[in-house]
């Protein structure tokens, strides 16, 4: 049963299944993070210039992201897989495989990471922000050196957060020819009733988003200096 | 006459659910050049929302805030961040950034304006020593007293070099042994840099310990404005007295006789006046308060007597006293 091809498959399945959930979450963080950074300036509540033409602008864009986000973020992954498999194609050149998982992945990470930028970057002290306009500084300081920095305990539980959540989705992107280990669960613990095999996969997800999520905890624990 | 800021005609209204909150209503001052210039109110009177719009972080609905002869709202936004370079500001709260440390925190603004690292290093040490941190340089505000914290901000206030530093509520977070070091260290600076410093208080405290000229504001109005002096040996309304009069509320709770206000300056002789009016007028005349304050440098002495339940006896004392060149007033209002 767990014989050496067996074992095999399972850590080209865990390589795969990690090659996936990272690469969807730089994808993810390379478009959500920009736009989580959006909305969060162009909010009501946000950073708003002093010209009105400008705070017109700012909540036309809002509406905007804000509309596509939670559109985005309605669709279920399963649907949003095949709903994009031209973009697939067109990136990547063919529907299946684990590179191929990734443009799924990443269009449903980006909303989603999106919105937990913005929530991290609204727990910024108001305060501090109105400092650092007080001193002169410019949208792109304020965001570069205040939201960030300040903000960069909350990201990194965020990112903690992002990886879980997109691990479970490459798994699920499995049941279509995705690759990982979702893939390996699908076709041997469901289609041949290999119960043992099923039961392996789940231990090393499980594993794996132990590990994930204690090297974000103890980075975001050790980067905060809010502590006495 | 050269005032550094020029306040004309200022309103600002805010909208809140529908209704308009009326935060400044046509407010006009002007502040000199290195002068301490006091804002006091009560909460809510519109004080915040006052100093924000010297700098602009709050946009005034109408009106005019002019700053070394430049209009603000005339601005481009790249120059009114130049600008603001030149009006530092200091918190309440300290808005320090809580994942950078003091030296880090103390170089931002010399980021912002561009100063290579080595040489913002350098200045942000020299402004560390000189609010007395040196020390606490790789320390991360978490680690700090609101005192200490304070300072850090003073520090990185300082570091841009403004020539008008405004001080929203910056020692009501603070015991009154810190308040009194902080004040001391804003007196300071006022005398060694020449910086014009604008303190927006509830606390008339603070007004008389470092202040030379006052405003009041009641209601988003400004209310009075003149020096210190003035203000507390002749406050002209309801909202000053108030103010002045914090501290001693527990009065309105007596009864019977007149209550007057008397003040003194610490020169004036020390004729035993109130003797002199029991022996006079063979009535009793109760001390109800009495304190001396230091304004600026100079004692003065306040005092509220209760008179004589006798209308006339009461009327005569009064007019004794001034006659005498004291300060009186009738406070109707907090005896009855």
């Amino acid at each position: 049963m767990l014989d050496k091809d067996m074992i095999w498959m399972l850590v080209e399945g865990t390589r795969d299944t990690l090659y996936m959930t990272l690469m969807a979450t730089l994808f993810g963080y390379l478009f959500g993070l920009p736009m989580g950074i959006t909305l969060m300036v162009t909010a009501k509540e946000g950073i708003q210039p002093t010209s009105r033409v400008k705070q017109k602008v700012y909540a036309i864009i809002y509406k905007v992201l804000d509309v596509i986000v939670n559109i985005a973020r309605s669709i279920p992954f399963l649907i949003l897989m095949i709903l994009v498999i031209p973009v697939t194609k067109a990136i990547v050149g063919k529907s299946y495989g684990s590179a191929a998982t990734i443009v799924p992945l990443t269009i449903a990470a980006a909303p989603f990471i999106a919105r937990m930028v913005e929530s991290s970057l609204q727990e910024v002290d108001r305060g501090v922000i109105e400092a650092a306009q007080s001193m002169g500084a410019g949208l792109w300081r304020i965001i570069w050196s205040v939201l960030l920095v300040e903000a960069r305990t909350s990201l990194l539980i965020g990112v903690t957060i992002a990886l879980g959540t997109i691990l479970g989705y490459s798994a699920m992107a499995g049941a279509v020819g995705g690759g990982g280990l979702g893939d390996i669960a699908i076709r041997y613990g469901y289609y041949r009733y290999q119960t043992d095999v099923m039961l392996v996969t789940i231990v090393v997800l499980v594993v794996l988003v132990q590990i994930l999520q204690s090297i974000g905890m103890m980075l975001s624990r050790k980067l905060d200096r809010r502590r006495a | 006459m050269d005032p550094i800021i020029q306040v004309k005609h200022l309103c600002k209204t805010f909208q809140v659910k529908g209704s308009q909150v009326d935060a400044a209503k046509d407010i006009s001052f002007d502040i000199e050049r290195g002068d301490i210039f006091g804002i006091i109110g009560l909460s809510g009177a519109g004080k915040s929302t006052l100093v924000r719009c010297l700098n602009l972080l709050e946009m005034p609905t109408s009106g005019e805030v002019i700053v070394d002869g430049k209009s603000l709202t005339e601005l481009s936004d790249a120059e009114l961040r130049f600008v603001r370079r030149d009006i530092g500001m200091i918190f309440q709260h300290f808005n320090l950034l809580m994942q950078k440390s003091v030296l880090d925190n103390v170089c931002f603004p010399l980021k912002i304006a561009g100063v290579k690292k080595q040489e913002a290093r350098e200045r942000a040490m020299e402004l560390l020593r000189t609010v007395g941190l040196e020390d606490k340089a790789g320390a991360y505000p978490a680690q700090l007293s609101g005192g200490q914290k304070q300072r850090v901000a003073i520090a990185r206030v300082l570091a841009s070099n403004p020539k008008i530093l405004l001080c929203d509520e910056a020692t009501s977070a603070l015991d009154p042994q810190t308040t009194k070091s902080i004040l001391g260290l804003l007196r300071t600076i006022n005398e060694t840099y020449g910086i014009t410093i604008v303190v927006i208080t509830h606390e008339m405290a603070v007004v008389q310990e470092i202040c030379h000229h006052v405003a009041v504001l009641d209601e988003g109005v400004l209310a009075e404005s003149g020096t210190v002096q003035d203000l507390f040996r002749a406050p002209k309304t309801e909202a000053a007295r108030r103010l002045i009069l914090t501290g001693t509320e527990q009065l309105s709770r007596m009864r019977g006789g007149t209550a007057v206000r008397v003040t003194f300056s610490g020169q004036s002789s020390f004729e035993p006046m109130i003797a002199n009016l029991i022996l006079e007028y063979k009535m009793p005349v109760n001390i109800l308060f009495a304190d001396t304050k230091n304004i600026n440098g100079s004692a003065e002495g306040e005092m509220i007597l209760q008179l004589p339940d006798v209308k006339d006896t009461a009327e005569r004392m009064i007019q004794d006293l001034r006659a005498k060149r004291l300060g009186v007033e009738v406070l109707e209002h907090y005896v009855g």
